[in-house]
């Protein structure tokens, strides 16, 4: 069974439709790109999938390990392993990110039937981890993603999504903003985290993110839909030639 | 057994009382008949074995209150109080006459449960009593054992105080006790005539916390009225007096969270605050009456006259309050900035869901010379709740280098509530320098999204985004308490969002 089936999906937006029928499977192991012009509905696409409110689903199916995904609550989806490392992280001030880490792994953890991470495991495994990021312990101490450098909030991002160990990642542009350095650093985390039970969908501009974090499909998506898919070649393709051959195809 | 021979003591008291103080026509009545008079104000004072010069005093105050009129300029709508339909007096008992757990409120129980506080415990704070013939030896033995506990830790306590020199006790005792204290300081901040409210709380008022620290003493514990609230029914005209002595300091906490769940519909409480040379007062409340159902009706109206007067040179009164309950809260925790460089603090949280309507805020009054203020108010208000800010800064002609600094943030969950700011400032003299600023902000879609993503539920994210709102006021409160208050506020704010 695939782990994402996303099938013939239909979104509206304020009455707009952003999404024309999208079909996408990805299955367990897998990491997926997707490339596309601005506007093309890549981050829509992703909001879909994470539960995001404000968006009308009007025809399709996105299943879940065989199960409806559009059923269920956001969080619910999170505690199932859906996570979506966003385009733009939110500040939330006056909450340190040491807090908000524990508070999300424990509900998490509750919501599936785990007990708590004890104060000294859950030190013990963000040291790690934001360790191997780079992160230093004194931003975790800081308000969530306040006051980071837009790097520094993108790492922050990588840094939750090797703490939850989701069974889907997704990653929407998180090589923007980035430098050359910090971006390694970021991309070696999410290497770091790719295995055979897990799969990723990379949403990029850039052909450079995919240098490192090797995809095994490459999409195109323009207008709504996904137009042509590939493998990593498909990326070098458009990095010289550009999408204007797609949009007639859309 | 200290506790049984302190029981033993009361009853014996309370019996010596009516013995010889008794109204003949009310010596059977645990309660006074409804209204309010001269006569019930006699019975009060008679009841609690008070000194002629207190009666005079409360006779006075409510002389005084036929002739004034309830306030109107709050942002608050409710229907007319009617003064002669409430009793002024009852005599302590346990709140409520509940039998079983089965009778409680589920809403209350839930609540208990969310805070953590075990249902045994529960039933102890509910003053329920095991049904004679429902031997349920476990249920008796642990509420025995609470409550030994509770009498154990009090009489720690005022051991411990007692060797400081501090005193804390019932403000009745105070009366008896420490007459000199309570004549000097009583009323030298709220004076009877004050307003309405304070008005009449100096006229029936029925007891409250009173307490003293000594010259240069540094109190040794945190105080807190939460022991004596569990022991007694302090009622709903509280009356409590702090004096800090010169170079003393001390940290005193009101009220505590859910078991504070009463049901008197009108309370009036008031306290007065007095630091002398170089003392220092930290008052923190956190509030949690019932705010009524969901429909609004029900719950406190809490109009409360909290003062502090910074008497001596360089002393410092510091105001933190959580406000989370009552259907309808006025209050204006103050100081009087009257010794040279003196400072006042106000820390505010308040929180209005439901139907509640909030309208509090602070004065500080510069007299002195370089004295200084702080002002800041988190106002978070949800479902269809009014929520107002009201604050006075004022400056007096010799109130040379006065500074006032002034932070209103307000956040709105949803789109049926309101929240206001109305400050008013006053400077005259010429080199005072003050400083406003005021926010108002919807809670973000995108924050809360961010926050479900992870894991969290709506309720939760809520929670957690409005406990960062606040993180400056929650830091001002002793550990302890924040954490409660930190539970109390994601509690408080359910239902607020879908
Ligand atoms: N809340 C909204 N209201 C109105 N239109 C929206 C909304 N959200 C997205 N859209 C529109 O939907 C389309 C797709 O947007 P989306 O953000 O998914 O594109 P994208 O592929 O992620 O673009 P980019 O590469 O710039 O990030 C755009 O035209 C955008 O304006
Ligand atoms: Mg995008």
């Amino acid at each position: 069974m695939a782990l994402l089936e996303v099938k013939d999906l239909k979104v509206r937006v304020e009455e707009r439709e952003i999404l024309h029928g999208l079909t996408l499977t990805v299955n367990e192991g897998e990491v997926h790109a997707i490339m596309g012009p601005n506007g093309s509905g890549k981050s829509t696409l992703s909001h879909v999938i994470a539960g995001k409110p404000g968006y009308e689903v009007t025809d399709g199916q996105i299943l879940f390990r065989g199960e409806d995904l559009l059923e269920m609550d956001p969080d619910e989806r999170a505690a199932k392993g859906v996570f979506l490392a966003f385009q733009y992280p939110v500040e939330i001030p006056g909450v340190a990110t040491m807090n908000f880490l524990r508070t999300a792994l424990n509900a998490q953890r509750k919501a599936r039937g785990e007990g708590e991470y004890s104060t000294p495991d859950f030190l013990k495994k963000v040291r790690e981890v934001s360790k191997s990021l780079n992160i230093p312990q004194d931003m975790l101490k800081r308000g969530v993603n306040v006051g980071f450098s837009g790097g520094e909030k993108k790492r922050n991002e990588v840094l939750q999504m090797a703490l939850f160990e989701p069974s889907l990642c997704i990653l929407d542009e998180m090589d923007s903003g980035l430098d050359i350095d910090a971006l390694r650093i970021a991309a070696d985390g999410v290497n770091a985290l790719r295995s055979p039970g897990r799969a990723m969908i990379v949403i990029t501009h850039y052909q450079r993110l995919l240098n490192y974090i090797v995809p095994d499909f490459v999409h195109v998506m323009s207008k709504g839909r996904v137009v042509k898919s590939g493998d990593k070649e498909l990326a070098l393709e458009l990095e010289a030639s550009g999408y204007a051959q797609f949009e007639d195809a859309a | 057994m200290p506790a049984v021979q302190e029981t033993v003591e009361r009853v014996k008291r309370i019996d010596v009382d009516q013995y010889r103080y008794g109204f003949e026509t009310l010596i059977d009545s645990e309660k006074a008949p409804k209204g309010l008079s001269e006569e019930i104000v006699k019975f009060i004072s008679q009841k609690k074995n008070e000194p002629a010069w207190m009666l005079q005093w409360r006779l006075e105050a409510y002389r005084r209150w036929l002739t004034m009129t309830e306030p109107t300029w709050a942002r608050v709508n409710y229907p007319k109080i009617d003064f002669q339909d409430i009793h002024y007096y009852a005599a302590p008992k346990p709140k409520k006459t509940v039998t079983s757990l089965d009778e409680i409120d589920p809403e209350i129980l839930k609540t208990y449960e969310k805070l953590g506080i075990p249902l045994r415990e529960v039933a102890m704070l509910e003053g329920i009593e095991p049904k004679v013939g429902e031997d349920d030896p476990a249920r008796r033995k642990i509420a025995v054992d609470a409550v030994f506990d509770s009498v154990s830790v009090a009489t720690t306590f005022k051991a411990e105080l007692k060797k400081a020199g501090v005193i804390f006790m019932p403000i009745s005792e105070a009366i008896r006790e420490h007459p000199e204290l309570v004549q000097k300081y009583l009323g030298s901040v709220v004076p009877t005539s004050d307003n309405f409210y304070a008005t009449l709380n100096s006229a029936v008022f029925s007891d409250g916390s009173f307490v003293y620290v000594p010259p240069g003493v540094r109190c040794p514990m945190e105080l807190s009225t939460y022991f004596r609230i569990n022991e007694r029914n302090t009622g709903q005209f509280e009356r409590t007096l702090i004096i800090a002595d010169k170079g003393s300091y001390v940290s005193y906490l009101e009220g505590c969270t859910a078991p504070q769940r009463d049901e008197n519909q009108l309370h009036a409480a008031v306290v007065e605050l007095v630091a002398l040379d170089d003392a220092e007062i930290k008052y923190s409340t956190v509030q949690n009456w019932y705010p009524g159902n969901s429909e609004g009706k029900g719950g406190i109206y809490n109009f409360v006259t909290k003062r502090g007067d910074c008497r001596g040179a360089n002393s410092k009164i510091s105001w933190t309050q959580v406000e989370t309950g009552s259907a309808i809260t006025w209050k204006y925790p103050s100081c009087i900035l009257r010794g040279d460089n003196s400072r006042g603090e106000f820390y505010s949280i308040a929180i209005s869901n439901g139907f509640q309507q909030v309208d509090s805020g602070t004065k500080m009054i510069h007299l002195g010379k370089n004295t200084s203020s702080r002002i800041i108010s988190k106002g978070i208000a949800a479902g269809k709740s009014q929520n107002t800010y009201r604050g006075l800064v004022t400056a007096h002609r010799k109130a040379t280098g006065a500074r006032n600094f002034t932070a209103c943030d307000s956040l709105l969950i949803g789109d049926k509530c309101g929240a206001h700011t109305v400050p008013y400032i006053e400077a005259k003299n010429s080199s005072a320098t003050f400083e406003h600023e005021a926010t108002t902000s919807k809670i973000s879609e995108d924050v809360l999204f961010y926050c479900i993503q992870r894991g969290l539920s709506q309720e939760e994210a809520v929670g957690l985004v409005v406990n960062g709102f606040v993180k400056d006021v929650l830091q001002q409160l002793p550990m302890e308490f924040a954490v409660e208050a930190q539970k109390l506020i994601s509690i408080s704010l359910e239902g607020s969002v879908g």
